[in-house]
């Protein structure tokens, strides 16, 4: 046990504290000199002792567990715990950055701001979830702007890792994260359920588009339920001029049922980055809240809700991959077209929610060919977007499972490579080159290029493979 | 300084050799054998030979009820078991039966406990299948740790908080911290006869330095030691579990 109140000019087990930067009911977060890390780093010391919840220890002990687990751009960078016994600490990488909850003081956000920052908490959650953690308590205190536009999570006090025992797992009610952001399987005590995630990023969203809490701030364990089964204000109603499709990803994330959200948040990033593919359903042109006969409909749905057991996130995310598929629009008789539809049919009959990207690389509308004197740009652009539709027709995917996109670029292997590590792309499907093109080295093709450098897996159809 | 724990090895001597490889290349420095060396399998003399010299050498090793079988009336088992018994009782050598019968139901070493079922009662040969049993088990030992085989599948419990106990399925080979701090009780799963549908073997490493302990599955030549067992003209239900992994 510490001794003495620590304080600025402290060393404990061999780091010099400097600033206060919080002090609160959990504890105190002091900068330290880390010189060796190269990164500037902070400790948290968790408040212990007669009089302070046990539960404070255990959410200390479950970040100091999953934190070196953790890694990654939008995690803090875990440095040194100290013997949970002896000297509880944690020493952990500062994040520099505006927190989000400093942003929402000038919300409601443009749509723009919106987007951009939501796209970016759902990067980072879709990581968290990559390997297999969920974070259960995200809220805008817990997200860090950074100045490159990305975004950093901290706080994994009350996280939940797939392959670590779950310290928390009988700790239901403190467990069960912030009122205003929890999910309704949380209010439930799951805390396995990676959707819970995308549920809060649903409240984050509101939050930042309407300057409102979609459920308020409930005080009590009833309050907290009613989001079991109430729906909440549609954003339109509060802002008028937020835009359908931002109405659409919000109340699709803060679904009560997590069947009915999205299943991954690789899926809110890209809809959110791709406003325009987003396919509209009735939660989009929601006017108000369900009357009282849907109230009660959802309310007798909700009764004795039992979340069943989850599959760990990494599982759960990729029962809902996002699959890219190559097309050269510029030479819609090429024989590869035929085997590489086949091959895409075949990689997503088993996926039960993928997301189908189909994208077409040309070169610079305004200088490509086949537009004429009098094409315009946009002309050219719409023209291959056609044939890139005619391509995926006969798949006949319903329109939320499918997006379309027509890039210019110079280089199609960098296109590709960037679109697909932008929008958490699983894999990509492209053509072998063709026979005619034999003369040249598979190497310089695209396909080897991408194959190379990509992300993720790609698949290289040839023509009579298959 | 890992310590490798192994159960219910039930006559499987494939099995055995492998995860005893597997352990060793892992760094391995101490073993104990959580019982069950014996039944089921057609390697019990061999089997036994293993346990008996690594026990000579420094091994922790308990008893466990197809053990304490062998020396005595095997009534508690069902048929097949006992036809299995009945058949390792006559090819087992004296010297066999006789460490089997000597080898203790309960072992300490400091934070650390070995049983067989659980320690409330090791010889009731009760089922740590539940939070709730395991807690007995773990309370009775007064120790951190408690590592126990009997149930042929891999599931750690640990004492969240003050008295309240969860389960947890561990992922093979990801080591998991396990706190001095707290309490934890350990199936380790079993070496011979896995039954959770996968035929690897089971075992699990403990390092008490870093606090942690892995669970391990070890791939075996399952197909040649389900041969043995037809080939012994032991009950076909035995083959098919090693088989399957059932």
């Amino acid at each position: 046990m510490l001794e003495r109140v620590p304080q600025a000019g402290s060393v404990i087990d061999g780091f010099r504290l400097g600033e206060c930067l919080h002090t609160g009911a959990q504890g105190q977060i002091f900068r330290v000199a880390a010189p060796e890390q190269g990164f500037p780093a902070v400790m948290k010391l968790p408040r212990i002792g007669p009089g302070e919840p046990a539960e404070n220890l255990i959410s200390f002990e479950t970040e100091a567990m999953i934190l070196p687990a953790l890694s990654g751009p939008h995690v803090p960078r875990f440095v040194a715990a100290g013997d949970l016994a002896q000297t509880p600490y944690l020493v952990t990488e500062w994040i520099e950055g505006e927190s989000l909850e400093a942003r929402l003081r000038r919300a409601p956000l443009d749509v723009q701001e919106v987007a951009r920052i939501g796209a970016a908490i759902a990067d980072a959650v879709h990581g968290l979830h990559l390997q297999d953690a969920i974070h259960l308590d995200l809220k805008p205190d817990n997200v860090i702007l950074k100045a490159g536009g990305e975004i950093a999570l901290i706080d994994f006090g009350l996280a939940h890792h797939a392959r670590y025992p779950d310290l928390l797992a009988e700790e239901k009610r403190f467990a069960a994260g912030s009122a205003p952001y929890v999910s309704p399987e949380q209010v439930l005590g799951t805390r396995s359920d990676p959707r819970s995630d995308i549920f809060a990023l649903g409240v984050v969203l509101y939050e930042m588009a309407t300057g409102a809490l979609p459920f308020g701030l409930p005080a009590t364990i009833a309050g907290l339920r009613d989001r079991l089964w109430m729906d909440p204000v549609p954003p339109r109603a509060r802002r008028a001029e937020l835009p359908r499709w931002l109405q659409e990803v919000i109340l699709r994330c803060l679904d009560p049922h997590a069947d009915e959200r999205y299943q991954s948040a690789a899926h809110v990033a890209f809809d959110l980055r791709h406003p325009e593919q987003i396919a509209l359903t009735v939660r989009a042109g929601k006017t108000g809240r369900a009357g009282l006969v849907g109230q009660a409909r959802r309310w007798w749905r909700a009764r004795g809700a039992r979340p069943a057991p989850r599959p760990v996130p990494t599982v759960q995310v990729g029962t809902a991959p996002v699959i890219m598929v190559a097309v050269d629009t510029a030479h819609a008789d090429d024989p590869r077209q035929a085997p590489l539809q086949r091959a895409t049919a075949r990689v997503i009959s088993p996926s039960t929610d993928f997301r189908l990207v189909c994208v077409s690389v040309i070169r610079a509308a305004a200088v490509a060919d086949g537009a004429g004197a009098a094409g315009s740009a946009s002309e050219t652009h719409l023209e291959h977007l056609v044939r890139l539709r005619h391509w995926v027709e006969p798949l006949r995917l319903p329109a939320r499972r499918l997006s379309l996109h027509v890039l210019e670029s110079p280089s199609p292997e960098r296109a590709l490579l960037e679109f697909a590590r932008r929008n958490h792309v699983d894999l990509i499907l492209l053509g072998a080159p063709s026979p005619a093109q034999h003369a040249l080295a598979w190497w310089r093709s695209v396909a080897s290029s991408v194959t190379a450098n990509a992300h993720c897996s790609v698949y290289v159809v040839r023509v009579g493979s298959d | 300084m890992a310590i490798a724990l192994l159960s219910d090895i039930h006559a499987n001597l494939e099995a055995l050799e492998a995860c005893l490889k597997h352990a060793r290349e892992r760094g391995a420095a101490r073993y104990a054998f959580l019982g069950d060396v014996v039944g089921y399998g057609a390697d019990p003399q061999a089997a036994a030979d293993t346990v008996r010299r690594y026990a000579a050498e420094g091994a922790l090793a308990v008893q466990g009820n197809h053990d304490a079988a062998i020396g005595r009336s095997a009534g508690y088992l069902n048929d097949a078991a006992r036809v299995s018994i009945d058949w390792t009782r006559k090819v087992l050598g004296a010297e066999h039966k006789a460490f089997l019968a000597a080898l203790p139901l309960q072992r300490a070493d400091g934070p650390l406990c070995f049983v067989h079922a659980s320690c409330a009662h090791p010889e009731r040969w009760e089922y740590v299948d539940s939070p709730a049993a395991a807690r007995r088990s773990a309370e009775a030992a007064e120790a951190a740790y408690v590592f126990s085989g009997h149930v042929h599948e891999q599931v750690l419990y640990f004492e969240s908080s003050e008295g309240r106990w969860s389960a947890f399925r561990p992922t093979p080979g990801r080591a998991v911290p396990v706190s001095r701090r707290r309490r934890w009780l350990a199936i380790v799963g079993s070496v011979g006869q896995p039954r959770d549908g996968r035929t690897a073997a089971a075992y699990a490493l403990f390092d008490a330095a870093r606090e942690e302990l892995t669970f391990h599955r070890v791939a075996y030549d399952h197909l040649a030691a389900a041969r043995k067992i037809r080939q012994a003209g032991l009950p076909e239900f035995h083959a098919y579990r090693v088989e399957h992994g059932v």
